[in-house]
């Protein structure tokens, strides 16, 4: 009998990414590894999640091909696998983006995910940082071939600070996770079975837990959204800042970011690494609590450290400018010491962004009484005298 | 000094002839242009009682369209504003009412909306944009003002009048260009 050589593990694995080969520790995932080269060979995931354990498998997204299972077998894998849940082994050789059956399968996938979703994004508030939106971008068909009718839910309020439109959600399990690990309570899951899974509470019972506001943060779709920022904004229009605070809950980070409209606190989010995926502090997860995400809209309550880095694809960096140097103003100088006369300062002229309604004080979303009830405020008030200006 | 090209014409300075000092056959050749015009095509047009036609590419004045029932179709979406050079166009969203359905075709709304006409530049790149055929450019352009706080153009200056309760005048702001469906 042939005496087998068992040898030993090696400390670290060499696996050969899109013809990139790195080192990685055993029992790292494919997507992991991938992750740790970066860029655009990393695979695109909708339901894994590095901070959520269990998470993944689900969404197809992140299949790869495997051209080489190891060294000690070299034939390939059968089929696409999901790289999320599939560990390297030594000798691996993985083509994600080189390979032409990854691309044709994930688009298909891309195209499996969109058949129930229903692409309001002009109305959704989730557009602009939507992880679907961007793989539909990436990968999406510019038409659909589903000819069925599609599932639709009804709005649903979970508790008073979220919102879930069960249309919008691509059944990713998330948020069950977010549920199961972080708050010490679970009170919402997936409901039914197939085409009717749903993401519900138990009886609409609120989700009321102090850590519930991070499935909004950790939803890669619209389907969990804040509700005190429903149609506030566009987020590419407000500004995201790094801030902090501290908190008094002892889980929660305190470091968060801030979206801003001028000094109004629009919107509070944890901060998001390159991946989307909420950025870790000395090993921990940055998961925020509810009084920071919630109740804390006021720059004074927080310690604003600077503008947040955008991707420089993003949508949300439209229009930004991070370092604005004004030129010194010589009209003065020329004009023997006049200060310029301005033609029109169009805060008087301009409705909107009206110093007298604060978008950001109303708790849902704003309705048309609120844009009334100010404008007869308005009226009442006298002639703004910043600029020495007459209306 | 080498002339640059072979264009150059090197300008005469010597005295004027007895023919050209004379000045009356220059004057009977110059009159007998300027009488020759008489028989020909005007070309000038009597604006405003004649009006050129535009150009079918023309880029005017910005019109918020409305559905055939007469519902806003703009979702203050953003994207125009987004995709406006000049940053000129800012709005303000808000949810629609139960009872405000035939007034706005989707849930959320456009409530203030607003284009500074001095910093518009008719690129056009909001009717690009636009996903929901709500903002398109017209065949009209903006009219002259004295002030200039008459061009921050706001909802009730873009909005089309209403189809059903004024047919002639939704016709006549749609234009011939505008797309005769819209999109959902």
């Amino acid at each position: 009998m042939a005496e087998e050589v068992k040898k030993e593990t090696p400390a670290a694995f060499k696996v050969t990414i899109d013809n990139i080969t790195i080192d990685v520790a055993p029992g790292t995932t494919i997507l992991n590894a991938a992750r740790s080269i970066g860029g655009d060979v990393a695979p695109p995931a909708m339901c894994y999640y590095s901070k959520l354990e269990g998470s993944g498998g689900k969404c197809r997204t992140c299949l790869v091909e495997v051209a080489a299972g190891s060294t000690a077998d070299p034939r390939p894998m059968p089929k696409l696998v999901a790289s999320c849940r599939t560990t390297v082994m030594d000798g691996m050789i993985v083509k994600n983006i080189t390979s032409e059956k990854v691309t044709d399968a994930r688009n298909g996938v891309v195209e499996f995910l969109l058949i129930n979703h229903p692409l309001d994004c002009p109305i959704c508030d989730q557009a602009g940082e939507c992880h679907l939106q961007d793989l539909g971008y990436e990968h999406g068909k510019e038409g659909t071939r589903y000819q069925f009718a599609r599932r639709t839910f009804k709005r649903e309020d979970i508790g008073p600070y979220i919102q879930l439109h069960m249309t919008r959600c691509i059944l990713c399990y998330r948020c069950t996770y977010v549920a199961d690990q972080i708050t010490n309570k679970r009170v919402h899951g997936i409901v039914d079975r197939g085409d009717h899974a749903a993401i519900s509470t138990y009886i609409s019972r609120a989700v009321d837990n102090d850590f519930s506001g991070n499935m909004i943060d950790v939803c890669p779709v619209g389907a969990l959204t804040d509700r005190t920022f429903r149609f506030k904004n566009r987020v590419w229009f407000t500004k995201p800042v790094d801030a902090h605070r501290d908190c008094e809950n002892p889980e929660c980070c305190g470091k968060a970011t801030l979206w801003l409209r001028g000094e109004e606190v629009f919107r509070v989010t944890a901060r998001k690494d390159q991946w989307g995926e909420v950025q870790s502090f000395d090993g921990k997860p940055g998961w925020i609590c509810n009084t920071c995400r919630f109740d804390k809209k006021e720059t004074k309550d927080w310690t604003i450290e600077g503008q947040t880095l955008v991707a420089r694809h993003s949508v949300i960096g439209a229009n930004k400018y991070k370092k604005l140097e004004m030129p010194a103003e010589t009209i003065k100088e020329v004009m023997n010491g006049r200060d310029p006369k301005l033609m029109m300062n169009i805060h008087n002229v301009s409705e909107v962004n009206n110093p007298n309604i604060q978008l950001s004080e109303i708790e849902g979303p704003a309705h048309s009484e609120d844009f009334n009830r100010s404008a007869e405020h308005v009226a009442g008030e006298g002639e703004s005298t910043q600029w020495g200006m007459k209306k | 000094m080498q002339a640059l090209t072979n264009r150059v014409k090197v300008v005469e300075r010597k005295p004027m002839s007895l023919w050209e000092r004379l000045y009356i056959p220059a004057i009977l050749k110059g009159m007998a242009i300027t009488f020759s015009h008489i028989f020909k095509k005007k070309p000038t047009i009597n604006y405003p009682e004649k009006k050129r036609p535009f150009s079918p590419v023309f880029r005017g004045l910005q019109i918020l369209n409305r559905d055939e029932e007469g519902r806003e179709n703009c979702t203050a979406c953003g994207l125009c504003a987004v995709a406006c050079p000049a940053e000129a166009i800012t709005m303000e969203a808000a949810e629609r009412a139960p009872g405000e359905e035939h007034l706005y075709r989707e849930e959320k709304y456009a409530a203030k909306y607003e284009i500074n006409m001095l910093r518009c530049i008719f690129c056009g790149l909001c009717e690009e944009a636009c996903p929901k055929d709500a903002i398109y450019l017209s065949e009209t352009f903006t009219p002259a003002d004295y002030q200039r706080k008459q061009f921050i153009y706001n909802k009730t200056d873009l909005l089309i009048p209403h189809p059903q309760e004024d047919p002639e005048a939704y016709k006549k702001a749609l234009g011939n260009r505008a797309k005769n469906q819209t999109v959902n």
